[in-house]
């Protein structure tokens, strides 16, 4: 939250110290940005203008008190530019160490705090509590086991994406040692959305189709299909491969356009588009007219 | 992490509130194609059941078939049943037209609005079909 104020006082400490061995300035500039730090973020709850309350899912199959499921209430300060993640780590520090979330990158790119807040799914860290309504109710990710608190088992998911087989198989490589393998901006264009995905796992647990048929392969895992089948570097015979994997019974027929998942998906993938167009991609390397 | 905590199917229902438009337009389909199902099979019942083989009666307008359907177009609920008949009907085929086109990746970024629009559209159809439904009735 004090970062920006933080880069400020930075640039003025470098161009007033001129003795100091670089170490010592740091560390100089590391105690005083604490100290700022300390000064900006008010620990105390009634120095802040407003509070709002986070409804949270508790869990926790090795703790008596906690293996039946429940709600905890905690009443957090509220910050301009605050995100639930942050008033998830407030929660954390100040009130019960024991409540379990991921998180780390904190900025929408490592895909680990995909939660269900006021009953949609979204990444924690980029979520404004502005934007929703208050209270404000934080859930793990629906369909998928809860290990503990806002903590699920993603593991079904990595295999899902993984079964898919998302790694290249050229028919041809450059000639030429350490040459670079082309591709025309169009083609990049193509598919760029469809490479954004951080794994979260949010659209997955959207679905409805993927919460009746665990074999399902999801709309993440067949949108990392599109990311390969799509692109001009691939090689034909993993291409046949892939959408072999892709037409079974629980690959792309399995959709049935909900648009749940391209509704939720934090990177705005359009999801529903991709598996509509290798639907039709399948149906087209079947098709003959003979 | 001796265990997990699997919080069910009947969750989905529970969050039918935070639905989105996509999502009920589904809903709202397979709705509507199991009614019409339900209908078609109840009209050839009701209907092979009621075929009078008598002349003369037919001639008297007074055979089983005219009779059943004049009792029938007498009930209030049947003359009201019919408008939703007709809303189910057409709701299916708006809805059903605006699938074709997802699954043609046609304008996939307005599916919500051409859902509302059928469901707009449905609901003037309707409307519109009242005095036709109604009429005579009260
Ligand atoms: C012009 C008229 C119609 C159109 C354009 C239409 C279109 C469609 C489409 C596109 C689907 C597939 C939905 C999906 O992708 O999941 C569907 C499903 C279905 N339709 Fe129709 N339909 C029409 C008339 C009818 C009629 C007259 C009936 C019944 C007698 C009917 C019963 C059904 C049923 C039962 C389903 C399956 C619902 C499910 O998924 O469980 N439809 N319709
Ligand atoms: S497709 Fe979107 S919602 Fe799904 S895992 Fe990737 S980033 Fe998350
Ligand atoms: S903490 Fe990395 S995506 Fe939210």
């Amino acid at each position: 939250m004090s970062t920006q104020v933080t880069e400020k006082s930075d640039e003025k400490e470098e161009a007033e110290s001129t003795e100091q061995s670089p170490g010592e300035r740091r560390r100089e500039e590391k105690a005083k940005r604490q100290q700022e730090k300390e000064a900006e973020t008010p620990e105390l709850i009634d120095e802040a203008d407003e509070t709002v309350e986070l409804k949270i899912f508790r869990f926790d199959p090795e703790v008596p008190d906690k293996e039946e499921p429940r709600f905890d209430s905690f009443t957090v300060p509220y910050f301009e530019g605050m995100t639930v993640l942050d008033g998830l780590i407030y929660s954390r520090d100040n009130y019960d160490s024991s409540l379990t979330f991921r998180h780390s990158c904190r900025q929408a790119v490592c895909g680990s705090d995909a939660l269900l807040i006021n009953g949609t799914q979204r990444l924690a860290c980029k979520t404004q509590m502005v934007d929703l309504e208050w209270p404000i109710r934080v859930e793990p990710l629906p369909h998928q086991d809860v290990v503990k608190d806002l903590v699920v088992d993603m593991e079904h998911f990595y295999e899902q994406m993984n079964a898919v087989e998302p790694y290249f198989d050229p028919d041809e490589l450059p000639e030429e040692d350490r040459e670079e393998q082309k591709q025309r901006p169009e083609n990049r264009e193509k598919i760029k959305l469809s490479t954004r995905c951080i794994w979260c796992g949010a659209c997955m647990s959207s679905c409805n189709v993927a919460a009746g048929d665990n074999e399902y392969l999801g709309p993440a895992a067949i949108n990392k299909a599109y990311r390969f089948a799509m692109d001009e570097r691939e090689g034909g015979d993993k291409k046949e491969d892939r959408l072999r994997i892709l037409e079974q019974e629980h690959g792309v027929w399995r959709c049935q356009t909900q648009f749940s998942c391209t509704e939720v998906c934090p990177k705005d993938i359009p999801l529903t588009e991709h598996i509509q167009e290798l639907k039709r991609e399948a149906v087209k390397s079947n098709l003959k007219f003979w | 992490m001796s265990s997990t905590y699997d919080r069910g199917t009947v969750e989905n229902f529970g969050r039918w509130r935070e639905f989105s438009a996509g999502m009920w337009a589904w809903v709202l389909h397979k709705f509507t194609g199991w009614i019409l199902i339900g209908y078609l099979f109840t009209h050839i019942a009701v209907l092979s059941t009621a075929t009078g083989v008598d002349q003369a009666m037919v001639e008297a307008n007074e055979d089983i078939y005219t009779n059943t359907l004049q009792d029938l177009e007498e009930l209030v609920i049947v003359r009201f049943l019919e408008i939703g008949l007709l809303s189910v009907a057409v709701f299916h085929i708006l809805n059903g037209i605006r699938l074709l086109m997802v699954d043609l990746g046609v304008g996939l970024e307005s599916q919500d609005k051409s859902f509302y629009g059928s469901l707009a559209l449905t609901a003037v159809i309707a409307v519109a079909s009242i005095p036709t439904f109604l009429g005579g009735v009260f």
